[in-house]
Protein backbone atom coordinates (compact mmCIF):
# COMPACT_ATOMS: atom_id res chain seq x y z
CA UNK A 1 0.00 0.00 0.00
CA UNK A 2 1.76 3.22 -1.10
CA UNK A 3 0.15 5.59 1.69
CA UNK A 4 -1.22 4.67 5.22
CA UNK A 5 -4.28 3.10 4.99
CA UNK A 6 -7.19 5.60 7.23
CA UNK A 7 -9.95 3.91 7.68
CA UNK A 8 -13.54 5.32 6.81
CA UNK A 9 -15.87 4.74 9.68
CA UNK A 10 -19.87 5.36 9.81
CA UNK A 11 -21.46 6.10 12.93
CA UNK A 12 -25.47 6.06 13.18
CA UNK A 13 -25.97 7.23 16.21
CA UNK A 14 -29.49 7.89 18.27
CA UNK A 15 -30.67 11.07 19.21
CA UNK A 16 -31.51 10.20 22.75
CA UNK A 17 -28.35 8.91 24.08
CA UNK A 18 -25.74 8.71 21.51
CA UNK A 19 -25.67 11.52 19.35
CA UNK A 20 -26.63 13.43 22.62
CA UNK A 21 -23.18 11.68 23.91
CA UNK A 22 -21.53 12.95 20.75
CA UNK A 23 -22.19 16.27 21.35
CA UNK A 24 -21.29 16.55 25.08
CA UNK A 25 -17.70 15.08 23.46
CA UNK A 26 -17.92 18.05 21.15
CA UNK A 27 -19.25 20.86 24.05
CA UNK A 28 -16.28 19.14 26.36
CA UNK A 29 -13.65 19.74 23.49
CA UNK A 30 -12.60 15.66 23.49
CA UNK A 31 -10.76 15.04 20.80
CA UNK A 32 -11.20 11.96 18.21
CA UNK A 33 -10.05 11.13 15.16
CA UNK A 34 -11.87 12.40 12.24
CA UNK A 35 -11.94 9.46 10.19
CA UNK A 36 -15.71 8.75 11.38
CA UNK A 37 -18.62 10.32 9.72
CA UNK A 38 -22.02 10.50 12.75
CA UNK A 39 -25.63 9.91 11.33
CA UNK A 40 -28.07 11.32 13.81
CA UNK A 41 -31.21 8.76 13.47
CA UNK A 42 -33.83 9.11 16.31
CA UNK A 43 -33.47 5.46 17.81
CA UNK A 44 -31.29 2.86 16.90
CA UNK A 45 -34.01 0.78 16.41
CA UNK A 46 -34.35 2.46 13.00
CA UNK A 47 -31.05 0.93 12.17
CA UNK A 48 -32.17 -1.43 9.14
CA UNK A 49 -29.75 -4.04 8.30
CA UNK A 50 -30.08 -2.53 4.71
CA UNK A 51 -28.42 0.77 5.94
CA UNK A 52 -25.43 -0.99 7.39
CA UNK A 53 -24.68 -3.49 4.15
CA UNK A 54 -24.83 -0.24 2.15
CA UNK A 55 -22.75 1.30 4.56
CA UNK A 56 -19.79 -1.24 3.68
CA UNK A 57 -20.93 -1.93 -0.18
CA UNK A 58 -20.39 2.00 -0.29
CA UNK A 59 -16.91 2.50 0.71
CA UNK A 60 -17.31 2.51 4.60
CA UNK A 61 -14.17 0.04 6.73
CA UNK A 62 -16.47 0.11 9.50
CA UNK A 63 -19.83 1.01 10.90
CA UNK A 64 -20.20 1.80 14.25
CA UNK A 65 -24.12 1.56 15.78
CA UNK A 66 -24.50 3.53 19.29
CA UNK A 67 -27.76 2.94 20.75
CA UNK A 68 -29.16 3.92 25.12
CA UNK A 69 -27.89 1.71 27.58
CA UNK A 70 -30.24 -1.17 27.96
CA UNK A 71 -33.56 -0.54 29.73
CA UNK A 72 -32.78 3.35 28.85
CA UNK A 73 -34.32 3.60 25.34
CA UNK A 74 -36.43 5.85 24.93
CA UNK A 75 -38.76 4.11 23.02
CA UNK A 76 -38.55 1.19 25.40
CA UNK A 77 -37.18 -1.43 23.16
CA UNK A 78 -35.11 0.26 20.34
CA UNK A 79 -31.68 -0.61 21.45
CA UNK A 80 -32.97 -4.20 21.81
CA UNK A 81 -34.11 -4.79 18.77
CA UNK A 82 -30.67 -2.92 17.02
CA UNK A 83 -28.20 -5.17 19.02
CA UNK A 84 -30.18 -8.18 17.84
CA UNK A 85 -29.86 -7.07 14.24
CA UNK A 86 -26.26 -6.10 14.46
CA UNK A 87 -25.57 -10.11 16.29
CA UNK A 88 -27.36 -11.57 13.26
CA UNK A 89 -25.78 -9.29 10.58
CA UNK A 90 -22.64 -9.98 11.60
CA UNK A 91 -23.52 -13.64 11.44
CA UNK A 92 -24.56 -12.67 7.70
CA UNK A 93 -20.92 -10.83 7.23
CA UNK A 94 -19.30 -13.85 8.18
CA UNK A 95 -20.70 -16.25 6.35
CA UNK A 96 -20.20 -13.73 3.07
CA UNK A 97 -16.57 -13.64 3.96
CA UNK A 98 -16.46 -9.96 5.23
CA UNK A 99 -15.43 -9.20 8.89
CA UNK A 100 -18.09 -9.65 10.93
CA UNK A 101 -15.94 -6.71 13.21
CA UNK A 102 -16.26 -4.28 11.21
CA UNK A 103 -19.81 -3.84 12.42
CA UNK A 104 -20.08 -2.72 16.42
CA UNK A 105 -23.15 -1.92 18.67
CA UNK A 106 -22.40 0.21 21.77
CA UNK A 107 -24.82 1.63 24.58
CA UNK A 108 -23.41 5.45 24.92
CA UNK A 109 -25.39 7.60 27.30
CA UNK A 110 -25.91 11.28 27.04
CA UNK A 111 -23.64 11.83 30.03
CA UNK A 112 -21.00 9.58 28.29
CA UNK A 113 -18.74 12.10 25.72
CA UNK A 114 -15.66 10.73 26.78
CA UNK A 115 -16.73 6.83 26.13
CA UNK A 116 -18.29 7.60 22.49
CA UNK A 117 -14.57 9.57 22.05
CA UNK A 118 -12.53 6.33 23.73
CA UNK A 119 -14.82 3.92 21.48
CA UNK A 120 -14.35 5.65 18.35
CA UNK A 121 -10.66 5.48 18.70
CA UNK A 122 -10.74 2.21 19.58
CA UNK A 123 -12.92 0.98 16.73
CA UNK A 124 -10.58 3.06 14.41
CA UNK A 125 -7.57 1.56 15.94
CA UNK A 126 -9.56 -2.02 15.54
CA UNK A 127 -10.37 -1.01 11.81
CA UNK A 128 -7.11 -0.18 11.09
CA UNK A 129 -5.42 -3.64 11.93
CA UNK A 130 -8.14 -5.24 9.90
CA UNK A 131 -7.34 -3.08 6.41
CA UNK A 132 -9.50 -1.86 4.02
CA UNK A 133 -12.84 -3.25 3.48
CA UNK A 134 -12.71 -6.14 0.62
CA UNK A 135 -16.45 -4.95 -0.55
CA UNK A 136 -16.08 -1.40 -0.74
CA UNK A 137 -17.52 0.00 -3.76
CA UNK A 138 -19.71 -2.79 -4.47
CA UNK A 139 -16.52 -3.99 -6.58
CA UNK A 140 -17.45 -7.66 -5.78
CA UNK A 141 -16.64 -10.05 -8.39
CA UNK B 1 -46.53 -23.54 -37.45
CA UNK B 2 -47.08 -20.82 -39.78
CA UNK B 3 -45.73 -17.37 -39.32
CA UNK B 4 -48.94 -15.19 -39.61
CA UNK B 5 -48.60 -11.49 -40.17
CA UNK B 6 -50.38 -10.11 -37.93
CA UNK B 7 -49.20 -12.45 -35.21
CA UNK B 8 -46.60 -11.60 -32.51
CA UNK B 9 -43.86 -12.71 -32.25
CA UNK B 10 -42.68 -14.75 -28.63
CA UNK B 11 -39.60 -16.36 -28.04
CA UNK B 12 -38.77 -18.12 -24.70
CA UNK B 13 -35.14 -19.14 -23.24
CA UNK B 14 -33.39 -20.93 -20.28
CA UNK B 15 -30.25 -19.78 -18.80
CA UNK B 16 -29.11 -21.38 -15.12
CA UNK B 17 -32.08 -22.55 -14.36
CA UNK B 18 -33.75 -26.18 -13.22
CA UNK B 19 -36.22 -25.78 -16.11
CA UNK B 20 -39.74 -25.23 -13.63
CA UNK B 21 -39.80 -22.23 -15.29
CA UNK B 22 -40.72 -24.15 -18.92
CA UNK B 23 -42.93 -26.15 -17.33
CA UNK B 24 -44.86 -22.75 -15.69
CA UNK B 25 -45.65 -21.70 -19.57
CA UNK B 26 -47.51 -25.03 -19.54
CA UNK B 27 -49.50 -24.15 -16.12
CA UNK B 28 -51.71 -21.92 -18.23
CA UNK B 29 -53.12 -25.35 -19.23
CA UNK B 30 -55.74 -25.10 -22.29
CA UNK B 31 -54.92 -21.36 -21.94
CA UNK B 32 -51.78 -21.72 -23.85
CA UNK B 33 -54.03 -22.37 -27.11
CA UNK B 34 -55.52 -18.57 -26.85
CA UNK B 35 -51.31 -17.45 -26.62
CA UNK B 36 -50.69 -19.35 -29.89
CA UNK B 37 -53.49 -17.42 -31.52
CA UNK B 38 -51.96 -14.52 -30.46
CA UNK B 39 -48.34 -14.96 -31.02
CA UNK B 40 -45.98 -17.12 -33.18
CA UNK B 41 -43.41 -19.06 -30.96
CA UNK B 42 -39.87 -18.58 -32.96
CA UNK B 43 -37.26 -19.85 -30.16
CA UNK B 44 -38.43 -22.38 -27.53
CA UNK B 45 -35.18 -24.45 -27.59
CA UNK B 46 -37.05 -26.72 -25.22
CA UNK B 47 -39.96 -27.82 -27.65
CA UNK B 48 -38.65 -26.50 -30.55
CA UNK B 49 -35.52 -27.97 -32.95
CA UNK B 50 -34.60 -24.49 -33.68
CA UNK B 51 -30.49 -23.10 -33.55
CA UNK B 52 -28.96 -20.41 -32.59
CA UNK B 53 -27.75 -19.47 -35.54
CA UNK B 54 -31.75 -19.37 -36.60
CA UNK B 55 -31.76 -16.27 -34.21
CA UNK B 56 -28.81 -14.97 -35.44
CA UNK B 57 -29.94 -14.75 -38.56
CA UNK B 58 -33.07 -12.71 -37.34
CA UNK B 59 -33.29 -8.96 -37.82
CA UNK B 60 -32.65 -6.82 -34.98
CA UNK B 61 -36.26 -6.43 -32.67
CA UNK B 62 -37.78 -9.03 -35.31
CA UNK B 63 -38.70 -10.77 -31.82
CA UNK B 64 -41.66 -8.99 -30.11
CA UNK B 65 -41.58 -10.41 -26.57
CA UNK B 66 -38.48 -12.40 -25.16
CA UNK B 67 -39.16 -14.32 -21.57
CA UNK B 68 -35.80 -15.47 -20.80
CA UNK B 69 -35.41 -17.55 -17.54
CA UNK B 70 -32.43 -18.66 -15.48
CA UNK B 71 -29.51 -17.13 -13.93
CA UNK B 72 -26.16 -16.00 -16.10
CA UNK B 73 -23.59 -18.21 -14.88
CA UNK B 74 -22.03 -19.33 -18.44
CA UNK B 75 -20.54 -17.54 -21.77
CA UNK B 76 -22.85 -19.09 -23.52
CA UNK B 77 -25.68 -17.33 -21.44
CA UNK B 78 -24.37 -14.69 -21.34
CA UNK B 79 -24.08 -15.02 -24.92
CA UNK B 80 -28.04 -15.85 -25.58
CA UNK B 81 -29.02 -13.14 -23.29
CA UNK B 82 -27.29 -10.41 -25.49
CA UNK B 83 -27.99 -11.88 -28.60
CA UNK B 84 -32.16 -12.29 -27.63
CA UNK B 85 -31.90 -8.61 -26.35
CA UNK B 86 -30.69 -7.45 -29.45
CA UNK B 87 -33.13 -9.34 -31.35
CA UNK B 88 -36.61 -8.36 -29.19
CA UNK B 89 -38.53 -5.66 -28.57
CA UNK B 90 -39.33 -6.39 -25.36
CA UNK B 91 -37.42 -8.73 -22.66
CA UNK B 92 -38.84 -10.68 -19.83
CA UNK B 93 -37.13 -11.19 -16.99
CA UNK B 94 -39.30 -14.57 -16.14
CA UNK B 95 -38.77 -16.07 -12.64
CA UNK B 96 -36.44 -15.90 -9.60
CA UNK B 97 -33.28 -17.16 -11.08
CA UNK B 98 -33.96 -14.63 -14.38
CA UNK B 99 -34.92 -11.53 -12.39
CA UNK B 100 -32.83 -12.14 -8.83
CA UNK B 101 -30.48 -15.05 -9.62
CA UNK B 102 -32.52 -17.61 -7.58
CA UNK B 103 -31.20 -20.82 -6.33
CA UNK B 104 -28.21 -20.54 -8.36
CA UNK B 105 -27.21 -17.47 -7.10
CA UNK B 106 -26.47 -19.17 -3.99
CA UNK B 107 -23.29 -20.28 -6.14
CA UNK B 108 -22.12 -16.75 -4.73
CA UNK B 109 -21.02 -18.09 -2.06
CA UNK B 110 -18.32 -19.96 -3.70
CA UNK B 111 -16.70 -19.70 -6.82
CA UNK B 112 -15.53 -21.55 -9.97
CA UNK B 113 -12.65 -23.50 -8.24
CA UNK B 114 -14.65 -24.82 -5.03
CA UNK B 115 -17.52 -25.81 -7.05
CA UNK B 116 -15.15 -27.74 -9.70
CA UNK B 117 -13.40 -29.54 -6.81
CA UNK B 118 -16.68 -30.54 -4.89
CA UNK B 119 -18.65 -31.40 -7.96
CA UNK B 120 -16.03 -33.40 -10.32
CA UNK B 121 -13.62 -34.23 -7.14
CA UNK B 122 -14.69 -34.37 -3.80
CA UNK B 123 -18.47 -35.95 -3.75
CA UNK B 124 -18.28 -39.46 -1.97
CA UNK B 125 -20.22 -40.69 -5.20
CA UNK B 126 -17.73 -39.53 -7.60
CA UNK B 127 -15.48 -41.13 -9.42
CA UNK B 128 -12.74 -39.49 -11.39
CA UNK B 129 -9.51 -40.97 -11.09
CA UNK B 130 -7.86 -38.91 -13.86
CA UNK B 131 -9.12 -35.55 -12.06
CA UNK B 132 -11.13 -34.13 -15.22
CA UNK B 133 -12.80 -30.99 -14.93
CA UNK B 134 -14.42 -28.71 -17.64
CA UNK B 135 -12.17 -27.04 -19.83
CA UNK B 136 -13.15 -24.39 -22.37
CA UNK B 137 -11.31 -26.05 -24.71
CA UNK B 138 -9.57 -29.55 -25.22
CA UNK B 139 -7.95 -30.99 -28.38
CA UNK B 140 -8.42 -34.41 -29.36
CA UNK B 141 -7.46 -36.14 -32.40
CA UNK B 142 -10.85 -35.31 -34.24
CA UNK B 143 -10.04 -31.29 -33.78
CA UNK B 144 -10.93 -29.21 -30.91
CA UNK B 145 -13.66 -29.30 -28.80
CA UNK B 146 -15.22 -26.69 -26.65
CA UNK B 147 -17.33 -25.87 -23.77
CA UNK B 148 -18.72 -22.52 -22.47
CA UNK B 149 -16.77 -20.40 -19.87
CA UNK B 150 -17.77 -20.84 -16.48
CA UNK B 151 -17.87 -17.91 -14.33
CA UNK B 152 -16.81 -17.26 -10.56
CA UNK B 153 -20.10 -15.42 -9.93
CA UNK B 154 -23.99 -15.74 -11.06
CA UNK B 155 -25.93 -12.64 -12.34
CA UNK B 156 -28.95 -11.84 -12.65
CA UNK B 157 -30.34 -10.65 -16.15
CA UNK B 158 -30.41 -7.52 -15.74
CA UNK B 159 -26.92 -7.51 -13.93
CA UNK B 160 -26.02 -8.32 -18.34
CA UNK B 161 -28.16 -6.65 -20.20
CA UNK B 162 -31.55 -3.98 -20.07
CA UNK B 163 -34.54 -5.71 -18.91
CA UNK B 164 -37.78 -4.34 -19.58
CA UNK B 165 -40.52 -6.53 -17.27
CA UNK B 166 -39.79 -8.61 -14.55
CA UNK B 167 -42.14 -11.61 -13.44
CA UNK B 168 -41.29 -13.30 -10.35
CA UNK B 169 -41.66 -16.22 -8.69
CA UNK B 170 -40.16 -19.81 -8.71
CA UNK B 171 -41.84 -20.37 -10.78
CA UNK B 172 -43.90 -17.74 -11.66
CA UNK B 173 -47.57 -18.54 -10.70
CA UNK B 174 -49.84 -19.48 -13.90
CA UNK B 175 -52.54 -16.26 -13.03
CA UNK B 176 -49.44 -13.87 -13.59
CA UNK B 177 -47.92 -15.37 -16.85
CA UNK B 178 -51.37 -14.81 -18.00
CA UNK B 179 -52.12 -11.13 -16.95
CA UNK B 180 -48.53 -10.37 -18.19
CA UNK B 181 -49.10 -12.43 -21.55
CA UNK B 182 -52.75 -10.25 -21.30
CA UNK B 183 -51.65 -7.05 -21.03
CA UNK B 184 -49.04 -7.84 -23.84
CA UNK B 185 -51.65 -8.65 -26.70
CA UNK B 186 -53.78 -6.01 -25.34
CA UNK B 187 -50.72 -3.80 -25.60
CA UNK B 188 -51.33 -2.58 -22.28
CA UNK B 189 -48.12 -3.03 -19.87
CA UNK B 190 -46.86 -0.95 -17.53
CA UNK B 191 -44.14 1.29 -17.76
CA UNK B 192 -40.76 -0.25 -18.39
CA UNK B 193 -38.80 -1.84 -15.66
CA UNK B 194 -42.22 -2.86 -13.94
CA UNK B 195 -42.33 -6.03 -11.70
CA UNK B 196 -45.51 -8.00 -12.72
CA UNK B 197 -46.60 -8.70 -9.77
CA UNK B 198 -49.40 -6.39 -7.34
CA UNK B 199 -47.46 -4.33 -5.10
CA UNK B 200 -48.11 -6.29 -1.68
CA UNK B 201 -46.23 -8.69 0.31
CA UNK B 202 -46.83 -12.34 0.78
CA UNK B 203 -48.55 -11.59 4.22
CA UNK B 204 -51.29 -9.57 2.40
CA UNK B 205 -52.76 -12.80 0.48
CA UNK B 206 -51.69 -15.44 3.50
CA UNK B 207 -54.79 -17.29 5.26
CA UNK B 208 -52.89 -17.62 8.98
CA UNK B 209 -53.97 -15.28 11.38
CA UNK B 210 -52.17 -12.45 12.17
CA UNK B 211 -52.21 -11.90 15.96
CA UNK B 212 -48.65 -10.22 17.50
CA UNK B 213 -45.63 -10.27 16.11
CA UNK B 214 -42.61 -11.66 18.77
CA UNK B 215 -40.78 -15.34 19.04
CA UNK B 216 -39.82 -16.99 21.78
CA UNK B 217 -37.00 -18.68 20.11
CA UNK B 218 -36.53 -20.24 16.56
CA UNK B 219 -38.21 -23.57 15.05
CA UNK B 220 -37.68 -25.35 12.11
CA UNK B 221 -40.39 -26.55 10.33
CA UNK B 222 -40.24 -30.30 11.47
CA UNK B 223 -39.86 -29.17 15.05
CA UNK B 224 -43.14 -27.96 15.09
CA UNK B 225 -45.46 -31.42 15.76
CA UNK B 226 -48.50 -29.56 14.63
CA UNK B 227 -49.35 -25.70 12.88
CA UNK B 228 -51.88 -24.10 14.79
CA UNK B 229 -53.93 -21.71 12.64
CA UNK B 230 -51.60 -18.40 13.49
CA UNK B 231 -48.65 -16.83 11.83
CA UNK B 232 -46.17 -19.04 11.30
CA UNK B 233 -43.01 -16.54 11.76
CA UNK B 234 -45.43 -15.99 15.58
CA UNK B 235 -44.74 -19.96 15.85
CA UNK B 236 -40.99 -19.15 15.75
CA UNK B 237 -41.14 -20.57 12.16
CA UNK B 238 -38.83 -18.08 9.65
CA UNK B 239 -41.00 -17.27 7.26
CA UNK B 240 -40.11 -14.41 4.11
CA UNK B 241 -43.37 -13.21 3.78
CA UNK B 242 -43.06 -9.70 5.12
CA UNK B 243 -40.34 -8.88 2.97
CA UNK B 244 -41.49 -10.93 0.04
CA UNK B 245 -43.66 -9.88 -3.30
CA UNK B 246 -46.85 -11.52 -2.80
CA UNK B 247 -49.17 -12.11 -6.29
CA UNK B 248 -48.35 -15.85 -5.23
CA UNK B 249 -51.47 -15.90 -3.22
CA UNK B 250 -49.36 -17.57 -0.79
CA UNK B 251 -49.61 -21.16 -1.91
CA UNK B 252 -46.77 -22.29 0.09
CA UNK B 253 -48.41 -21.04 3.07
CA UNK B 254 -51.88 -23.04 1.87
CA UNK B 255 -49.35 -26.21 2.04
CA UNK B 256 -48.80 -25.07 5.90
CA UNK B 257 -44.92 -24.44 4.69
CA UNK B 258 -43.20 -20.99 4.88
CA UNK B 259 -42.51 -18.74 2.45
CA UNK B 260 -38.90 -18.99 1.58
CA UNK B 261 -39.03 -15.52 -0.76
CA UNK B 262 -38.71 -16.53 -4.30
CA UNK B 263 -41.28 -13.48 -5.14
CA UNK B 264 -38.26 -11.39 -4.69
CA UNK B 265 -38.19 -8.06 -2.57
CA UNK B 266 -41.15 -6.39 -1.21
CA UNK B 267 -41.74 -2.85 -3.19
CA UNK B 268 -39.66 -0.11 -1.53
CA UNK B 269 -37.06 -3.00 -0.59
CA UNK B 270 -33.36 -3.04 -1.75
CA UNK B 271 -32.11 -5.76 -0.22
CA UNK B 272 -34.89 -8.68 0.72
CA UNK B 273 -32.51 -10.96 2.86
CA UNK B 274 -31.27 -7.67 5.17
CA UNK B 275 -34.84 -6.43 5.00
CA UNK B 276 -36.20 -9.59 6.54
CA UNK B 277 -33.07 -10.10 8.96
CA UNK B 278 -34.10 -7.05 10.42
CA UNK B 279 -37.44 -7.51 11.12
CA UNK B 280 -36.68 -11.36 12.44
CA UNK B 281 -34.33 -10.02 15.00
CA UNK B 282 -37.05 -7.24 15.75
CA UNK B 283 -39.30 -9.70 16.97
CA UNK B 284 -36.72 -12.29 18.24
CA UNK B 285 -37.07 -12.65 21.98
CA UNK B 286 -39.13 -9.13 22.72
CA UNK B 287 -41.48 -10.61 25.11
CA UNK B 288 -38.29 -11.16 27.48
CA UNK B 289 -35.66 -8.71 26.24
CA UNK B 290 -35.04 -6.95 29.55
CA UNK B 291 -34.26 -9.73 31.13
CA UNK B 292 -31.87 -11.31 28.97
CA UNK B 293 -27.86 -10.69 29.07
CA UNK B 294 -26.13 -10.19 26.29
CA UNK B 295 -24.80 -13.78 26.09
CA UNK B 296 -28.41 -14.50 26.39
CA UNK B 297 -29.58 -12.73 23.08
CA UNK B 298 -26.47 -14.42 21.31
CA UNK B 299 -27.27 -17.81 21.87
CA UNK B 300 -30.78 -16.47 20.51
CA UNK B 301 -29.25 -15.19 17.76
CA UNK B 302 -26.96 -18.31 17.13
CA UNK B 303 -29.96 -20.68 16.37
CA UNK B 304 -30.65 -19.46 13.16
CA UNK B 305 -28.78 -21.58 10.66
CA UNK B 306 -27.62 -20.83 7.33
CA UNK B 307 -27.96 -16.79 7.49
CA UNK B 308 -27.11 -16.41 3.70
CA UNK B 309 -28.80 -19.46 2.89
CA UNK B 310 -32.40 -18.49 4.47
CA UNK B 311 -32.48 -14.83 3.71
CA UNK B 312 -30.61 -15.39 0.18
CA UNK B 313 -32.24 -18.06 -0.66
CA UNK B 314 -33.20 -16.19 -4.15
CA UNK B 315 -31.64 -13.11 -4.58
CA UNK B 316 -28.47 -13.07 -3.70
CA UNK B 317 -26.66 -11.75 -7.12
CA UNK B 318 -28.72 -8.75 -6.75
CA UNK B 319 -28.09 -7.79 -2.66
CA UNK B 320 -26.33 -5.07 -1.58
CA UNK B 321 -23.03 -7.96 -1.47
CA UNK B 322 -23.55 -9.93 -3.86
CA UNK B 323 -21.27 -12.55 -3.40
CA UNK B 324 -18.86 -14.17 -0.80
CA UNK B 325 -15.50 -12.78 -0.31
CA UNK B 326 -13.29 -15.57 -1.74
CA UNK B 327 -9.49 -15.70 0.34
Amino acid sequence: MPEEFEPKIIGFLCNWCSYAGADLAGTSRTQYPPNVVFIRVMCSGRIDAQFILKALKEGADGVLIGGCHFGDCHYQSGNYKAYRRVLLTKKLLAELGVEPERVRFEQISASEGEKLARVVRDFIEEIRALGPNPIAGGGND
Amino acid sequence: MTEGADKLKFAFYWAASCGGCEIAVLDINEKILDVVDAADILFWPVAMDIKYKDVEAMDDKYIDVCFFNGAIRTSEQEHMAKLLRAKSKTLIAFGACAVNGGIPGLANLANREEIFKTAYLENPSTDNPEKVTPKTSVDVKEGTLTLPEFYDTVKSLAQVVEVDYYLPGCPPPPWLILDAIEAIVQNNLPPKGSVLAPLKCVCDECRFKKVEKKIGEIKRVYEVEKIEDKCLLEQGIICMGPATRGGCRARCLDANMPCTGCGGPAPNVSDQGAKMLTALASILGLDVEDKMSEEDMAELIEKVRDVAGTFYKYTLPTSLINRKVMK
